[in-house]
């Protein structure tokens, strides 16, 4: 049973100074099946679903939560764990469940333990991206039901389904990120998900799915595209930042992509290395002078011990690194969406001018052809599109107002998050170099014993 | 020493066969000229060279043209054969070179600078390795108290023209091949005899079953060693992008991204130093004594060949004895055969023996310098991560 929780009280305990703590608890967070040496590596014909074994390490992935507005601890933890099968055959699904602990007042209880399923966590998503996305509130992307990766050298995208455990982990995720928002932390739609017993089913999941957002983003994207006036852009701050980002998610796809590569050589090494070492064993077997026979035996062991180092460092590389980045290609996604709504909010308005003018301009005509009830029903009309232009000018305001507030806390957990993991990467390391340091010490003596 | 600088030279054989004591009259030092050709500098203090110190050019084919005399030499017979030099195999360096030059328009220019110079390097290594081989091949026969009195041996040092040595055409190479195919062929039922002394009934078994796991072994290495190559490699990438990011990003991350892109540079050289270094004194031992383990199989070939053949003779003196025709001639091939398979027998043991001293010997040599080095390197690694998290997390 793998859990994966993530709050404040977790973080000393992860920062504390014993590496070995970090090892060991791979091998207790066993994933349902168990086999650790379990290769991510699809061998199928596209699109190949493969049940992909990954170790969750969700433990080793801390999001702290300090407000930075008002400089003090969110005191909230949540953790996603036990998936549990409901049900038979056709009907049955996958159900997850998510303990919440905190203090605030918003929530009714100090602790309140809840069951949802996955299509629940994108509904709640769905909800929260149509209420909060078109004012400019960067909304955390939903968890993704299987990973399109490009395994490499091979033309086509391998679709893996993930496994319940880190599904666990991602929805954990998710949730962590999403309550980090104070907007949304107060939503209603996020203390129901959190708190009510019982949720009504979030209906055709299909268009809720994380690719079903996605659409949705690109579509406002495409419109935005569609557009034959270019926008005025007063404002050098969002052509800056829109550039920035655009440079950030070329990077981070590359970065990811090479992280991927790693993960995948740094489990071929480890087979490879694991295969060496029984072959050592085998010529340590055949050698006929006892002493180098011993220490053939010895290099085995060590080299096996080496790719059981190799396995974890790749474990590390994948859930600490390429998880990250992952999580904030996705994200720079919505940051992308967020500056689109902007520029549909500026495309409505402008939409609502040039529909005044044309009232205006048919009013002035009817001034001539002296039709009095046309008229009055063109003062109607021009009065309610003046309204019209307002809201949408007010709309604009608003929204480049709250993206600015949102670029701002959003670049604020970049860099908290970027900083955290990568020196708990490098921890990773530094444990793994000691190991090896420890093995090859261990060795040193019995090749030189060899007389 | 004899290596021009070269400390990543194939120093898997012993002190003893390198021709380094002053015991030995020679001292043989191979540089490299070109792809083609090394350079053969040569001193000794045997009487019958005209000069104390002498170099000649030499190319590949001519050490194998040195080492298929010895084979074919029957007098060598009764002794292990050092194998012949591999033949310069730059196929999969200069594939990669070419990807690369495919592949320039997706990275950036110091991406692109950066990985060819490492290309270029593994070009080098491959190249001073295999001029390094060719030495060992030498100063094996050097060391070797028979081989080095050679005719052929000293003509190849010496002589300061061209040997005129031509690879084996067409004709003769499927002549090769099918000398070869009588060879295994022969090679069984000469295995299948079984010996009465037990040191060689033992040797035989022993090499047999040692050889395959040898090959085993050499593959698994070698397929280990190229997984730590690819791996560096994406660090390569990986700190790269960590630099460009570095360079773009306008928050605070950006000094982070630059030191971490730093410490992946470094670290990244450490660990492509780890795969050459468990290239150089695993996997090449590993082959080199796969090479030396056939050479000894083939040596145990020839005894059984003789042995046969000297059962064989046998059976002809009794029957000529019978019938009482050719008995002295049939005499006179028992004595030449039985002579033959003991002047065999006596060496052949002795130079098993030494193989195995110099295994043992090599193994522990090559044992030993690779768990230093790995501690080197592990300890170099660990260093400079701590100094990063020093200093990365003093910034918070």
């Amino acid at each position: 049973i793998s859990s994966s929780s993530n709050g404040p009280k977790a973080e000393p305990m992860l920062l504390d100074h014993d590496p070995d703590d970090l090892f060991a608890e791979a091998t207790e967070e066993v994933s349902l099946d168990s086999p650790e040496r379990q290769m991510i590596l699809s061998d199928g014909p596209s699109p190949a679903i493969t049940p992909v074994t990954i170790n969750p390490r969700a433990d080793v992935f801390d999001l702290s939560f300090v407000s930075h507005e008002n400089r003090d601890t969110f005191d909230i933890q949540i953790s996603v764990s036990d998936p549990e099968k409901v049900g038979d055959g056709m009907n049955a699904y996958m159900a997850y469940k998510v303990t919440t602990k905190t203090s605030l007042s918003i929530f009714s209880r100090d602790e309140v333990c809840v069951k949802r399923r996955f299509s629940d966590f994108l509904g709640l998503h769905s909800k929260l991206a149509s209420k909060y996305m078109h004012i400019g509130y960067i909304v955390p992307p939903a968890p993704e039901k299987s990973i399109v990766g490009q395994r490499l050298g091979r033309r086509s995208s391998a679709v893996t389904e993930l496994d319940p455990d880190a599904k666990a982990c991602l929805c954990c995720r998710y949730l962590l990120r999403t309550v980090k928002q104070p907007a949304l932390l107060k939503d209603p739609d996020v203390l129901q998900f959190l708190e009510s017993s019982e949720l009504p089913r979030a209906v055709s999941t299909q268009a809720l799915s994380g690719a079903g957002i996605l659409r949705m983003v690109n579509k406002a994207a495409d419109a935005v595209n569609k557009m034959t006036i270019k926008m005025n852009e007063s404002d050098a701050w969002f052509e800056e930042k829109q550039q920035q980002f655009e440079n950030l998610d070329v990077q981070l796809r590359k970065l990811h992509a090479s992280v991927e590569s790693l993960v995948f050589h740094r489990k071929e090494l480890s087979v490879n290395t694991a295969s060496f070492a029984k072959s050592a064993a085998m010529l340590g077997n055949s050698e006929d002078h006892t002493a180098l026979s011993r220490a053939l035996s010895q290099l085995a062991e060590v080299e096996e011990k080496i790719d059981q180092l190799h396995q974890d460092q790749a474990c590390a590389d994948f859930y600490l690194i390429s998880e990250l980045l992952g999580d904030y290609v996705r994200l720079i996604t919505a940051v992308k969406g967020v500056f689109d709504q902007r520029m549909k909010t500026w495309a409505k308005c402008q939409d609502a001018q040039v529909m005044l003018q044309r009232k205006r301009e048919a009013e002035a005509k009817l001034q001539h052809a002296n039709k009095p009830d046309k008229l009055q029903q063109a003062k109607d009309e021009i009065r309610e599109w003046e309204g019209k232009v307002q809201q949408g000018e007010r709309d604009f305001e608003q929204i480049s107002k709250n993206i600015r507030r949102e670029v701002g806390r959003f670049e604020k957990d970049r860099v908290k998050d970027f900083r955290v993991v990568i020196i708990k990467y490098l921890e990773s390391l530094v444990h793994t170099q000691q190991q090896l340091i420890k093995y090859w010490e261990a060795f040193l003596p019995e090749a030189k014993a060899i007389a | 020493m004899m290596q021009e600088g070269l400390d990543d030279g194939p120093d898997f054989l012993s002190e003893e066969d390198r021709g380094v004591s002053f015991f030995f009259p020679f001292l043989i030092s191979v540089l490299s000229l070109s792809s083609y050709c090394v350079l053969c500098m040569c001193v000794s203090t045997l009487p019958n060279f005209k000069q104390n110190e002498f170099s000649v050019v030499r190319q590949h084919e001519e050490f194998i043209w040195l080492h298929d005399s010895f084979v074919e030499n029957e007098e060598y017979a009764g002794y292990i054969i050092p194998p012949a030099p591999p033949k310069p195999d730059f196929d999969a360096s200069r594939e990669k070179l070419q990807k690369l030059g495919e592949g320039e328009g997706s990275m950036t220019k110091e991406e692109f600078t950066k990985m060819k110079q490492e290309l270029e390097a593994e070009y080098l290594a491959i190249f001073k390795k295999t001029v390094a081989m060719h030495e060992v091949f030498l100063c094996r026969v050097a060391a070797h108290p028979v081989l080095r009195k050679d005719l052929n041996f000293h003509v190849f040092l010496e002589y300061n023209q061209d040997l005129s040595v031509r690879g084996k055409n067409k004709k003769e190479k499927l002549e090769d091949f099918f000398k070869n195919v009588v060879k295994s062929a022969d090679g069984v039922l000469v295995a299948g005899v079984k010996d009465v002394d037990d040191f060689f009934e033992h040797e035989k078994t022993f090499l047999l079953e040692y050889h395959n796991r040898v090959k085993d072994a050499s593959a698994k290495s070698d397929r280990m060693i190229r997984s730590h190559k690819s791996a560096a490699d994406d660090i390569n990438r990986i700190a790269s992008t960590l630099y460009t990011l570095g360079t773009q990003d306008s928050t605070d991350l950006c000094k982070f991204f630059l030191k971490v892109s730093e410490l992946f540079e470094k670290t990244r050289k450490i660990e492509a130093r780890v795969a050459a270094d468990e290239d150089l004194k695993l996997a090449d031992l590993l082959k080199y004594y796969l090479r030396e383990s056939q050479a000894a199989k083939d040596l145990l070939y020839r005894r059984g060949r003789a042995l046969v053949d000297y059962e064989n003779a046998n059976k002809a003196l009794d029957k000529a004895r019978a019938k009482n025709k050719d008995v002295l001639q049939a005499e006179t091939t028992q004595q030449v055969c039985c002579q033959k398979f003991e002047k065999i027998s006596e060496s052949a043991k002795q130079e098993l023996i030494d193989f195995k001293t110099r295994r043992v010997a090599a193994f522990r040599k090559n044992l030993v310098e690779l768990a230093e080095l790995e501690l080197k390197h592990a300890k170099g690694n660990l260093q400079l991560l701590h100094s990063c998290l020093g200093v990365l997390k003093g910034d918070t």
